[in-house]
């Protein structure tokens, strides 16, 4: 994979827009910067993808074009009758035949890696409601609701659409699961800079898990329409140092020191 | 392949007139007719609704559709999926390119079933009154185009969804009726000769068709009517406080809607053969692995159907296995694109309208067809589900797939079935126009989506505001060249040169070839013999 970040490190290069963040920039064009172990493998399997699926079309394009110069009209006035040749047609079968087992491997060890939560230290709740989260630390006594910050009630540097009144706040280098559900139609609670989706779907607890490795805020919206302000849940994560995260804790089980907790 | 033909011309043209014509029709080429009218209605009604959705979405704080809290927004998004797929792409591919063609290609006399053919017709009518309906009644059916529940029984509690599920009750029956009158003709009625090798590969393409759509929609029907009594009648299918399950809506869906996909695709795959084996003056290269691609493409199409559910919380084993058998589709789909571009392999190319439609959408469908293979990949998946990304690929082997498709089959039978000319150059334009258009805003949706932008939300954050713009931008390109589309068929209808029996030369060897520009009423009353 080395390669395939010093080819993205020169495409960094020539294209200033080319760029990657823990939030989206303007015309942005690939991965926000990946932050969790999983969404670093999902970003350079991506990048594998891409390269073969770049061939693919590349390889289809210069023959369409090859094809459209050398046999139109005017250049081949008498059509071939070939229209067999039963050796290509297996070659173009099992060439893309092992492709796919190729790209398949990968592909398969990073799925199980996602989905098998390593033992977790934290755990948090994520609720989804119409149209704001509710968030629970069972762990800690902790829960609050995090809604969207109006237009008219944002601060100078807070990203519209994007903010919160109550963030979830994680210790970074930490395994944390996130246990999600609804209480009403289905939500889907993402972080795209983690490399998480999970809908949190009525009648069911649904597991995911991340270990965040650079401290940040991180922002995510609902990815499953849930009704009219389904364009106004967002999720944001910060991600502190432990010894923050313990000073969080204490002020959160102080309620008169947290007004929003509870 | 080519079809000597040994039936007379000499054929009876009397027919009913006036509104007994087409309200009381069995003809199948009156009925095609009526369905590509009535497709082209619904593609300009579902066209119209995705540039409003693009002007909403064409810079941040959009207030187009902003009314009812953003409802007005979900209600445009969920008729503009049904009305491109139910009353656009369905009727003007299967309806309309099939019920013409079927029946002159294997020389038959007309349809199977020609009164079964006129109700499959004319339940559309009522689905789209439905439809029109549930975006006018109460505030709106806004659940997008695959109503999941919850959503769509407590969270839409007024009758829009109920009109929305009835309109698709009837769209369904009218396929399966459809479906079961093609498998027969097909299976039935083909010339004396003309053994099921010889098929052209539209009618293939159909055959294959009808088996999803007879196999896939009562699914559909059998979960619309689960959610219409969890709706109306305190039953609790997907209702979770009643026992039920809001993921087994979800399976029932996707067992019907990823056929659907295939059904929206294999008519197109038909055409795109026959016109690039026209304009190469070349056979179909490999024309049994295109025919068995298509079955197999078919076959594996039932089996899965959870890649849209992989963020939904499935075992890890069962998201392997969906894995596994998407990219297995790959496959055939490969297959056909290398034979297409081995048929025009030493071909003597000509690029007339359809020539050039047929392979943009080659191009744009191994564009499409690649991203899919990316998300095919349950990992990946995770971090595109829901998002542009998604939005970009199904645009790319659909809106350019299917229309495309669609594109390139009407400008090779508007000779036959009108009998007037469209000129090369005026078709050419509107060619460049609409390829230029769909690239424009369907490429920077993959970029979109890769920065995480989420489907189906009406306003974004700001840093997803330039490439929105370029997408609107490349939408009003789009919906220009439709408009100039409309002026298109009125030119030729009104100007256009008489069309002789074989305007494509010696590579139209199919049979509806030989009759003459447009056809009598009655064809083939003696069937041809296939040599």
């Amino acid at each position: 994979m080395r390669s395939f970040q010093i080819f993205l490190g020169i495409l960094a290069v020539l294209l200033p827009s080319f760029s990657w963040a823990d939030h989206p920039r303007p015309w942005q064009m690939y991965y926000q910067s990946p932050v969790t172990p999983v969404m670093e493998h999902l970003y350079d399997f991506h990048l594998t993808l891409l390269v073969i699926e770049g061939a693919i079309i590349f390889l289809v394009a210069v023959l369409l074009i090859y094809v459209i110069v050398r046999f139109r009209a005017s250049r081949n006035t008498a059509p071939s009758k070939v229209a067999h040749n039963t050796l290509l047609e297996v070659i173009w079968t099992a060439i893309p035949v092992l492709v796919l087992v190729f790209i398949a491997f990968p592909s398969f060890k990073i799925l199980y890696m996602m989905d098998v939560t390593p033992k977790a230290d934290l755990t948090i709740k994520a609720i989804g409601n119409q149209w704001y989260w509710t968030y629970e630390y069972p762990d800690h006594n902790i829960h609050f609701d995090s809604n969207i910050i109006p237009d008219d009630q944002l601060k100078p540097g807070q990203s519209r659409l994007f903010e919160v009144d109550n963030r979830v706040i994680v210790p970074t280098h930490t395994n944390i699961r996130v246990i999600t559900t609804s209480s009403d139609v289905i939500h889907s609670w993402a972080i795209p800079a983690f490399g998480v989706k999970r809908d949190s779907v009525p009648g069911r607890l649904n597991e995911t898990w991340f270990n965040v490795n650079k401290e940040g805020v991180y922002y995510g919206q609902c990815s499953e329409l849930c009704g009219v302000k389904h364009g106004f849940m967002p999720i944001v994560v910060e991600a502190v140092s432990q010894a923050e995260f313990d000073k969080w804790l204490a002020s959160q089980k102080n309620p008169t020191q947290a007004p929003h907790a509870g | 392949m080519s079809y000597a033909l040994t039936a007379d011309h000499a054929h009876d043209d009397h027919h009913p007139i006036g509104w007994r014509r087409w309200v009381l029709s069995t003809n199948h080429k009156d009925i095609g007719t009526m369905y590509i009218i009535f497709g082209a209605f619904g593609a300009f009604f579902g066209a119209t609704l995705s540039l409003l959705i693009r002007l909403q979405l064409a810079h941040p704080h959009g207030t187009l559709l902003s009314g009812n809290e953003y409802q007005i927004y979900n209600v445009v998004i969920t008729a503009h999926g049904l009305l491109m797929i139910f009353f656009f792409v369905m009727p003007v591919l299967i309806g309309g390119f099939g019920n013409w063609f079927i029946p002159l290609m294997i020389g038959a006399p007309d349809m199977a079933f020609p009164r079964l053919n006129n109700i499959s017709f004319w339940l559309l009518i009522p689905a789209l009154i439905l439809l029109t309906l549930s975006i006018v009644v109460g505030s709106g059916a806004g659940t997008g185009w695959t109503f999941y529940p919850p959503l769509s029984s407590i969270g839409q509690p007024d009758a829009a969804v109920d009109f929305m599920l009835v309109s698709l009750h009837l769209a369904g029956a009218s396929s399966i009726l459809g479906a079961i009158n093609f498998i027969t003709t097909i299976f039935n009625m083909r010339a004396p000769g003309m053994t099921m090798h010889k098929a052209p590969l539209f009618v293939w393409g159909i055959l294959v068709t009808a088996f999803l759509l007879l196999l896939a929609v009562p699914v559909l029907a059998g979960a619309i009517t689960m959610l219409l009594t969890d709706r109306g009648f305190g039953t609790s299918f997907f209702e979770p406080a009643g026992g039920g399950d809001p993921l087994l809506f979800q399976h029932l869906f996707w067992f019907f809607g990823h056929p659907e996909v295939y059904i929206m695709i294999l008519p197109a795959f038909g055409i795109i053969s026959q016109v690039i084996s026209t304009f190469a003056r070349k056979a179909v290269f490999g024309y049994l692995g295109m025919a068995y691609a298509m079955v197999s493409i078919g076959v594996i199409g039932f089996v899965v159907w959870a890649h849209h559910m992989f963020a939904v919380g499935l075992d890890v084993n069962a998201n392997a296995y969906f894995t596994a058998a998407t990219l297995i589709i790959a496959v055939p789909t490969g297959i056909k694109i290398f034979s297409w571009i081995a048929t025009m392999w030493g071909g003597s190319l000509t690029f007339e309208t359809p020539m050039l439609y047929a392979i943009g959408f080659i191009i744009l469908f191994v564009i499409g067809g690649v991203t899919g293979v990316t998300l095919a990949n349950a990992g990946v998946d995770i971090s595109l589900h829901d998002t542009y990304f998604v939005v970009a690929h199904f645009h790319y082997v659909l809106s350019m797939g299917a229309l495309f498709g669609i594109f390139a089959g009407f400008y090779y039978w508007f000779p036959k079935m009108t009998g007037k000319m469209i000129p090369n150059w005026v078709g050419n334009i509107h060619f460049w126009m609409t390829f230029i258009g769909v690239n424009i805003i369907f490429f920077p949706m993959h970029f979109l989506g890769l920065a995480g932008m989420p489907r189906r939300i009406p306003d974004y954050p700001d840093a997803y505001s330039g490439w929105n713009m370029v997408a609107s931008i490349g939408s009003v390109l789009t919906f220009s060249a439709g408009l100039y589309f409309i002026y298109i068929v009125f030119y030729a209808f009104k100007w256009g040169k008489k069309a002789p029996a074989n305007p494509w030369g010696e590579g139209a060897t199919t049979l509806e070839w030989t009759l003459a520009s447009p056809p009598p009423f009655h064809t083939f009353e003696t069937q041809p013999h296939i040599t």
